[in-house]
């Protein structure tokens, strides 16, 4: 039960690559990592989702949460390389119609 | 003989040993005295002072600047007396606090607790565990003055107290839903700018919402991004999953919940549940949807509640009884 968290800062986006398992125990790490990034103006993030091999519904808050912030900044928030059993969660809550969900990661930025 | 004078004979015992043969007994019962020194809330510097009255009695001829240096040790030591004692108050508190979670989860329950209605055309089950002390799902009936039957299973996302006081606040929402808003859109909907609302930004609800009309023997149901549950078709012997889209609670209060219907005849089973269920993890990874409609494919036959309570008794088997998420299943079976 473990995650990693890289950060890439550039200068139109953030990009987050996360790898491992989100659930209870790894969600508030994310949270307080991924947090003040979304808290900008006009921030743009992505996250790459392509190494996580397991989340849950408390995760699935984080992301919720991370969007409302962007929302509320004005930013934009893209998720990036979701496995299916990802791309079914996001199905199911119904956020795949409102966020911007790609099941392929994006090369070479 | 009082206490102290129990403590310093048998330090001064110890003492003796070790200073005529240094052998592994004395330091062996060193570490008993120690423990005895714990168990009795004996502080550092009480604990030096007993050394230094001991080794006075002991060796009467000792420099005196060895003794006074004992003095300024105690002095040093009094910060580390004060953090045992503070230690030993904080333990206090913890188990008040436990304690008090302990009562707040039994009022949990007393306060959440909904009964299941009694219908004579519709069999009904339901179990709920909690994985930890506080349940994040929950379920609720409402029987309807018009024969009809509102259920609702929940799962709030943000575990704890602040989930658990969450669903006080759906149960009172929809508690004091009047009677001509039961359709389960609707429901979904006012629970939306409730929560939307009031709960705090982190923290989300799934939910479904049904509406079991006895006399037409139709189920309504819609839902907030809540796991789709299943419907067992007695006469082909066959099951389909309850699909039905909709957002999650509380993340845009514009939010519209579809509602979908179904036809339900006699034998034909409804069977609602919480991600607890169809994400359970096993050995060698994800339970299948194919194994889970296995199991409950075995018992569909059982009245309703034996059907939950079997069905639980194997998944927690599988996960070799360690509940790593909320776990809540109902059945809906119709028997006439």
């Amino acid at each position: 039960m473990n995650i990693s968290i890289d950060v890439r800062e550039q200068e139109l986006q953030t990009t987050i690559t996360l790898a491992g398992e989100i659930d209870a125990y790894t969600a508030p790490k994310l949270r307080e990592t991924a947090f003040p990034y979304t808290e900008k103006q006009y921030a743009n993030v992505v996250i790459d989702l392509s190494g996580v091999s397991y989340m849950d519904s408390t995760g699935l808050g984080v992301f919720v949460g991370l969007f409302k912030s962007l929302n509320a900044n004005e930013g934009t928030l893209k998720l990036v390389g979701l496995s299916d059993r990802l791309k079914r969660l996001f199905d199911i809550t119904g956020l795949a119609d409102i966020m911007n969900i790609n099941s392929v990661a994006e090369g070479g930025v | 003989m009082n206490f102290r004078d129990t403590m310093l004979d048998n330090y001064k015992e110890i003492l003796k040993t070790y200073i005529s043969d240094q052998t592994e007994q004395a330091l062996y019962l060193s570490e008993k005295f120690s423990r005895k020194l714990l168990e009795c809330k004996v502080s550092p510097e009480e604990m030096i002072s007993l050394h230094k009255t001991s080794i006075m009695e002991l060796e009467p001829d000792l420099p005196e600047s060895l003794l006074l240096s004992l003095d300024i040790l105690l002095e040093v030591m009094m910060a580390y007396g004060l953090a045992y004692r503070e230690h030993q108050s904080l333990r206090t508190i913890q188990r008040e606090l436990i304690n008090e979670i302990e009562v707040a989860a039994s009022m949990q329950q007393t306060l959440l607790g909904t009964q299941i209605p009694h219908l004579s055309s519709l069999d009904i089950g339901a179990i709920s565990v909690p994985a930890k002390q506080m349940s994040g799902d929950y379920y609720h009936f409402v029987s309807h003055e018009n024969g009809a039957i509102s259920v609702a299973i929940a799962d709030i996302i943000g575990k704890g107290i602040p989930a658990a006081l969450c669903m006080s606040m759906i149960k009172y929402s929809m508690d004091s839903m009047p009677d001509d808003s039961q359709a389960p859109g609707d429901v979904l909907e006012r629970l939306n700018r409730v929560v939307e609302q009031n709960v705090d930004p982190t923290m989300f609800i799934t939910m479904f919402s049904g509406l079991y009309h006895p006399e037409n023997h139709t189920f309504h149901y819609s839902s907030a991004g809540h796991e789709p549950g299943f419907f067992y078709n007695s006469e082909k012997g066959i099951f389909e999953e309850l699909k039905a889209k909709g957002l999650l609670l509380g993340v845009d209060k514009k939010a519209k919940y579809n509602e979908y219907e179904r036809k339900v005849e006699v034998g034909d089973v409804i069977l609602l549940m919480s991600d607890g269920v169809t994400e359970c993890r096993t050995e060698d990874g994800f339970l299948e949807v194919d194994t889970l409609i296995g199991y409950i494919e075995k018992y569909i036959q059982l009245g309703a509640q034996d059907i939950a309570d079997k069905v639980y008794k194997e998944l927690e088997y599988l996960q070799d009884f360690q509940l790593r998420d909320d776990f809540t299943l109902i059945i809906l079976k119709r028997i006439a």
